[in-house]
């Protein structure tokens, strides 16, 4: 109040009307810097989108339609396709969240039907908020130190060549990076799984599982759905702990032991070593991964919405 | 309870429970185990001389990370400058007018923002400031780093300025107040709390970012605190350690971690006593 009393004493014997245009000028600056900000973050995802197709088009200018339809990565020969990252980062992330379905889907059924309060609940919440905390750089660092010798004891009593990097090694850390994320979204979809529900059934004499199964996970099966389509968005696009055990080769992989390289993870190794049209290649790739993760988080995201509308 | 099909499905009910039980506790044993390899092998490294002093030779032991350290904090302080303002006013636009068609399509793209890999950012801030910069700089990483911190002070921001009394807002304006000033002067400082979770969420967010910094900040082994040249952070010297074949860095790359972890850990624990303190209660 005291500055506008101020204000008041300002404006003085020059009448209120001019006060109030001052007034009314501000409040309009406001909003419109208000609008202003909103816009420039609409713009910033355009412009995203631009810049990386502006920045690819050389390359399909160049090689057509090459890109997507041969299986060779050759900088050297100035051959771009992005077939054996697409690949790899199929088979990494599908992997991943294969590993990762049993044990976040017990997490969460753990976390939202077992344990719902208590100090085991609290306990449980805090470390997979803190797992989630740790860095992606961390997790690779961490990878190459425990779980790349155990891979390659394995692939040695395997008979087969101990690269210890490669598909497998990468979906096994990729997995450990989502299950709290999995599971956190997971938890939340069950514990909003109508009480009046379960409880009809439990009164009709239906023991826990038979619960679970019958009515709360078919009740929640497109939010449960929607949350793995959004761990997979992540899996799709994590880049270091990838980048540091995926083994870097640009070959589809012949399995699940082969090192390969993803589309993140290509970026990351050659993008700042590359030139000309090596650089609008690469960037073409992290197009496609763009539009790749879009289009999996809008499906999650669209799904999610639906579930929340429904219940 | 002799009944044998009530037997069977009790059965069943135990087996049940115990496959989640068991699941669950296995996920926890890699992760417990993640969480003390990064404390075991990382507090014995931490001191004072690793804390302030630079990085020694390749072979020599000892050194610190203070480079990185300056370098991590550079980024941040840039990223909160440069993100929070337009978060927050893009935040109150939003809750202003909530069924316009513009705030619809506003939330539609926090939620593409948020999703778009880290390493998309750091390509994106390339081409846009590394290359007319013609220089790798921590004004370019903090930009990657602020753009990635965007959708989170938003959203954080606007659950906020949701949960402010629509009576408050009458109160002032009812008071003659304008209506920006009823923004500055009662809605923002009421929704504080929830901005200020949201700034600590995103700086824990980005803290431990390399993708986005790779070809943006780049990595520097010098002490830097010109935003117009390259820095190292903490995220990047970890990486470059931990892939590098020295024992010695890989120990420091350890010692750096714990640190990392650390400092989210903290972030986060301030994170809840900030929502616990000042929640919103009128």
């Amino acid at each position: 109040m005291s500055i506008m009393k101020a204000r008041d004493n300002r404006g003085g014997g020059q009448g209120s009307a001019l006060l109030l245009s001052s007034h009314q000028m501000k409040e309009k600056g406001f909003a419109s810097f208000l609008l202003f900000a909103g816009i420039s973050v609409l713009l910033v995802l355009g412009a995203f989108f631009v810049t990386m197709i502006l920045q690819s088009w050389p390359l399909f200018r160049e090689t057509g339609l090459g890109f997507f339809t041969t299986l060779r990565w050759a900088p050297m020969e100035n051959e771009y396709s992005v077939l054996p990252f697409l690949a790899g980062t199929l088979m990494t992330s599908l992997l991943s969240i294969l590993i990762a379905f049993p044990f976040s889907m017990a997490l969460s059924i753990l976390l939202g039907e077992y344990l719902k309060t208590g100090p085991f609940a609290a306990a449980f919440k805090s470390v997979t908020e803190l797992l989630a905390g740790i860095p992606s750089v961390i997790y690779g660092f961490w990878g190459i130190m425990i779980l790349m010798p155990l891979i390659q004891s394995l692939q040695i009593k395997l008979g087969m060549i101990p690269y210890g990097v490669g598909v497998l090694t990468a979906s096994l850390i990729l997995s450990l990076m989502i299950i709290p994320y999995a599971a956190s979204l997971g938890r939340d979809v069950i514990s909003m799984v109508p009480g009046e529900l379960k409880e009809a059934a439990y009164a009709m004499g239906a023991t826990r599982w038979e619960v679970i199964f019958h009515v709360t996970l078919p009740y929640a099966r497109s939010g449960i759905t929607a949350g793995f389509f959004l761990a997979l968005g992540r899996a799709v696009g994590e880049t270091m702990a990838v980048t540091m055990l995926i083994g870097n080769s640009n070959f589809i992989p012949k399995g699940i032991f082969s090192p390969a390289n993803t589309m993140a993870s290509v970026i990351a190794n050659e993008f700042g070593e590359a030139d000309g049209l090596h650089t609008t290649a690469l960037i073409a790739v992290g197009l496609v991964l763009m539009l790749l993760t879009g289009l999996i988080n809008y499906a999650g995201k669209s799904i999610m919405k639906r579930f929340q509308v429904g219940g | 309870m002799k009944n044998p099909s009530v037997r069977r499905r009790v059965f069943k009910e135990r087996l049940f429970r115990l496959t989640v039980f068991v699941l669950a506790s296995l996920v926890v044993v890699p992760l417990a185990f993640l969480l003390g390899y990064i404390v075991k092998k990382g507090i014995g490294v931490v001191n004072w001389n690793f804390l302030f002093s630079m990085p020694a030779g390749v072979g020599e032991s000892g050194g610190g990370i203070v480079h990185s350290l300056a370098g991590t904090l550079l980024l941040i302080v840039i990223a909160v400058a440069l993100s929070v303002p337009v978060a927050v006013a893009t935040a109150l636009f939003i809750n202003d007018h909530p069924k316009n068609r513009i705030s619809r399509l506003i939330r539609f793209t926090v939620d593409m923002l948020q999703g778009i890999p880290s390493i998309i950012m750091g390509i994106v801030v390339y081409l846009w400031v590394v290359l007319p910069m013609k220089n790798f700089s921590a004004l370019a990483g903090g930009v990657a780093l602020g753009i990635m911190m965007l959708p989170i002070v938003i959203k954080s921001t606007e659950e906020t300025l949701k949960m402010v009394p629509e009576s408050l807002k009458e109160a002032s304006m009812a008071l003659g107040a304008p209506y920006y000033k009823t923004v500055l002067h009662v809605i923002l400082p009421a929704g504080l709390s929830g901005i200020l979770t949201g700034i600590l969420l995103g700086v824990s967010r980005i803290a431990g970012e390399t993708a986005p910094l790779l070809f943006t900040a780049f990595g520097n082994p010098f002490l830097n605190t010109n935003i117009f040249k390259p820095v190292d952070a903490l995220p990047l010297l970890i990486y470059n350690y931990s892939t590098s074949p020295y024992p010695e860095w890989h120990s420091l790359a350890w010692g750096a971690s714990f640190i990392l972890v650390a400092f989210v850990l903290i972030l986060n624990l301030i994170t809840r006593l900030v929502v616990k303190k000042w929640q919103i209660k009128y």
